[in-house]
């Protein structure tokens, strides 16, 4: 199963916005949060409806657009979306209506577009987009499942032009519920010293990150989706371990042709010590990066890593400080592997290659 | 293409805890709507719903679970039906390996019912934070897989009302792309305060029994509910002597992209599944011998959907009959409820009642089962429609 990346929208706390300019120079944060360098909407959005819709379905509906455009496509044949948490602000706001008037005074806008599936359904609608329409909606492997999805389809039909989407807002009451969680770290400095702090948690993202794949060759396209598979709580690293050689060795490769592994580390010291553990053991020799003091940490953050493959695939370059274990990706980059568990709870592993 | 079918299976919902109870209040035409007792609304005595008549605590006795409080009703409505599912088409077969049982999952609000309670605590303070997850769809998945041992794929779909049909759908090709020998897949959904209020505000529910397919409908009641199906290759099954419940035979999923609540004038998306469903089954319309329609109730999706169905099949309509006034709607659970629904008609050859219709849709050129009856029952249509034009059908074929 495979499918080449035709066309991008991302829309992140980085300067992703024009594919021209990567890897750019990195952008700084101060304290535990980056927030997304929001575009112009009204490129992509009409004044009138932009009024009624959230931050996440403006992103959403941009990046989309913006996506479309790059790979030349009017209109996909299926729209496949993963998102951890869906529409958050329009949840809470139907929720604070209904604790803080006791069920009274309600209207049904936020609930309306409450629901997680409300992104693809409002592209749908832009689009008059009648085809396939899905929303994957599971913690950190979301944006995973949409791409597993969206390669049984290209298999099934690889003329298909599929817009595939990892997509999470982090909004102020869920900042604040999950700082009082101990998602985040207290006293980090910026997104720079992420792996400098030796303690628990991580420092909060968002994104909104569109692909458009297709099973056909074209010159325009960045990189190719060559696999992806999700395991559930292994009993041990050996299991692991073999999850992984099992996942590469199927794909016909060998460890020495992965030229650069993403991991998801997020500075959380326990989850960073899965990872620590695995790269040691199985790739003692491959340039390291990890990507997450860029974007920040959020369900579908995979989505970050994903481009960020793309992009090094396509350009042969890459942003200095995505290296953790001092090793460099020599000469071509041509098969890029991207890790991402979260508390060796949900693992994904995604391969990227050369078209 | 593989042939793809249903070897077991698990339900409950306010008709009952189990299949057996589910069937037998659907031929006694005993169902489940009545005052909110469990639900702590202000809503209570006003508007009906049909609740599962079951505690959490009860609930979670029911599957052995110690800590009650860390479950939401969601996942313990999952946990029973998935453990039946896997009993009644894994383990009574005395199949112990599950490396390659996959889990495709579907809920709409998650764990909104401990968000609920806990909404205000959260924002304060640390002391309910360890329940922050639980608000996650994947909470109830990872929960099952955890109670079921299994350690494949885990997939969670969240398409509003039509969530577990896709879900239902997701485990098919799964099984035909090889990625897994045995699939568990269906919805679970507990009704909260958040969606009783929602549909409210959309002055859809109706405050007595709901009439689907009926001219004089007032709306949908909501009900709640979890079940699951066991689907796997024929080949599978055969080789472990399954009885096999149903052959999957067709599916399709389309989008209405007209707008994000109501359905286009002439159901335009739900055409699309139906005829998608039958195309891949190869079979014609004329050979459907019963829709399990997904008739909530109300204005909008009854006649749309009455009128694809007559865009397809007429002038030979087949035998069409909504059960949500048994269950209610259960949301993401409702597409899995009606094809185990679907299936106990094949298997029984019995028609269920459209119950509460009295008076035909003048725009509709048919009008639902009045009662029970039986009849030949080989290809079975069953259809669910969602928020955001998310429409979803399946056909499901005697074996």
């Amino acid at each position: 199963m495979e499918a080449y990346i035709r066309g991008i929208g991302n829309i992140s706390p980085q300067n992703s916005w024009d594919n021209a300019v990567f890897p750019g120079e990195m952008v700084l944060y101060e304290g535990n949060r980056l927030k997304c360098i929001e575009p112009d909407y009204k490129e992509f959005i009409k004044p009138i409806q932009m009024r009624r819709m959230s931050r996440t379905l403006k992103m959403g509906v941009s990046a989309a657009g913006r996506c479309l455009r790059d790979a030349g496509i009017e209109a996909p044949d299926a729209i496949i979306v993963g998102t951890g948490l869906g529409m958050m602000q329009d949840t809470e706001k139907f929720l604070n209506a209904i604790l803080d008037n006791d069920e009274k005074f309600l209207t049904p806008t936020s609930f309306i577009q409450s629901t997680h599936n409300t992104v693809g359904a409002h592209i749908a609608v832009m689009l008059k987009c009648n085809k396939y329409n899905l929303t994957y909606v599971h913690e950190n492997i979301s944006f995973e499942e949409a791409l597993l999805d969206s390669l049984m389809r290209i298999k099934e039909d690889p003329s298909e032009k599929i817009l595939l989407a990892g997509i999470d807002e982090l909004t102020d009451e869920y900042f604040t519920i999950t700082d009082n969680a101990g998602f985040w770290k207290k006293d980090i400095e910026g997104n720079s010293e992420l792996l400098k702090h030796s303690s628990s948690g991580s420092i909060a993202g968002e994104g909104a990150i569109f692909f458009v794949v297709s099973g056909e060759e074209h010159p325009g396209n960045y990189a190719r989706f060559a696999g992806v598979d999700t395991f559930y709580k292994p009993l041990s690293d050996d299991e692991t371990e073999s999850f992984i050689r099992e996942f590469i060795s199927s794909r016909g490769l060998e460890f020495q042709d992965i030229d650069l592994l993403i991991t998801g580390m997020n500075g959380d010291n326990e989850g960073d010590n899965v990872y620590r553990r695995i790269q040691e053991k199985m790739f003692p020799g491959t340039p390291t990066a990890y990507y997450k003091h860029l974007c920040g940490e959020y369900y579908t953050s995979s989505a970050f890593a994903s481009w960020l493959g793309a992009m090094i695939i396509k350009t042969g370059s890459y942003p200095e400080s995505i290296i953790i274990n001092g090793l460099r990706p020599e000469g071509a980059v041509n098969n890029i592997l991207i890790y991402n568990q979260t508390n060796n709870t949900n693992h994904a592993l995604t391969l990227l290659s050369t078209c | 293409m593989g042939r793809v079918v249903v070897t077991g299976m698990g339900i409950i919902t306010a008709i009952g805890n189990n299949v057996a109870e589910n069937f037998d209040s659907l031929i006694s035409c005993k169902h489940g709507v009545g005052p909110i007792s469990y639900l702590e609304t202000s809503h209570k005595g006003e508007i009906p719903a049909a609740e599962i008549k079951l505690s959490n605590a009860e609930l979670a006795a029911r599957s052995g679970i110690t800590e009650p409080d860390f479950y939401t009703r969601t996942t313990l409505f999952g946990l029973i039906a998935a453990q039946q599912a896997f009993d009644s088409g894994i383990s009574r077969y005395d199949i112990k390996d599950n490396k390659r049982t996959a889990l495709v999952s579907s809920t709409t609000v998650g764990g909104m019912d401990k968000t609920e309670k806990y909404y205000h605590d959260y924002l304060e303070s640390d002391r309910y934070s360890r329940f922050v997850q639980t608000h996650n769809c994947s909470d109830s998945s990872m929960k099952i897989c955890d109670h079921l041992g299994l350690r494949h794929t885990n997939i969670t779909i969240s398409t509003a009302c039509s969530s577990s049909l896709n879900a239902i759908m997701f485990g098919a090709r799964l099984i035909r792309h090889g990625l897994a020998d045995r699939v568990i897949a269906g919805g679970t959904d507990a009704l909260s305060k958040f969606t009783l209020n929602g549909f409210n505000t959309l002055m859809i529910l109706d405050h007595e029994h709901c009439r689907p397919m009926d001219a004089g409908r007032k709306g949908l009641n909501l009900g709640e509910g979890a079940a699951y199906i066991v689907l796997e290759s024929a080949e599978e099954a055969s080789k472990h002597n399954k009885e096999i419940l149903c052959e999957l035979s067709g599916y399709a999923n389309a989008n209405d992209a007209y707008h994000q609540t109501a359905s286009s004038p002439d159901g335009f998306g739900p055409y699309l599944a139906m005829k998608g469903a039958l195309d891949m089954s190869g079979l014609k319309a004329d050979q459907i011998s019963y829709i399990n329609a997904h008739g909530t109730g109300t204005d909008n999706n009854d006649l749309t959907e009455g009128l694809a169905i007559d865009k397809i099949f007429a002038p030979n309509i087949p035998p069409v009959s909504s059960t949500k006034p048994y269950t209610g709607h259960t949301l993401a659970a409702a597409g899995v409820v009606e094809t185990i629904f679907s299936i106990l008609a094949i298997k029984h050859q019995l028609l269920f009642p459209n119950l509460n219709f009295r008076q035909r849709i003048e725009e509709h050129n048919f009008e639902p089962i009045k009662n029970l009856q039986e009849a030949e029952i080989n290809h079975v249509v069953t259809n669910s429609f969602g928020f955001g034009g998310n429409d979803s059908s399946l056909v499901l074929s005697k074996y």
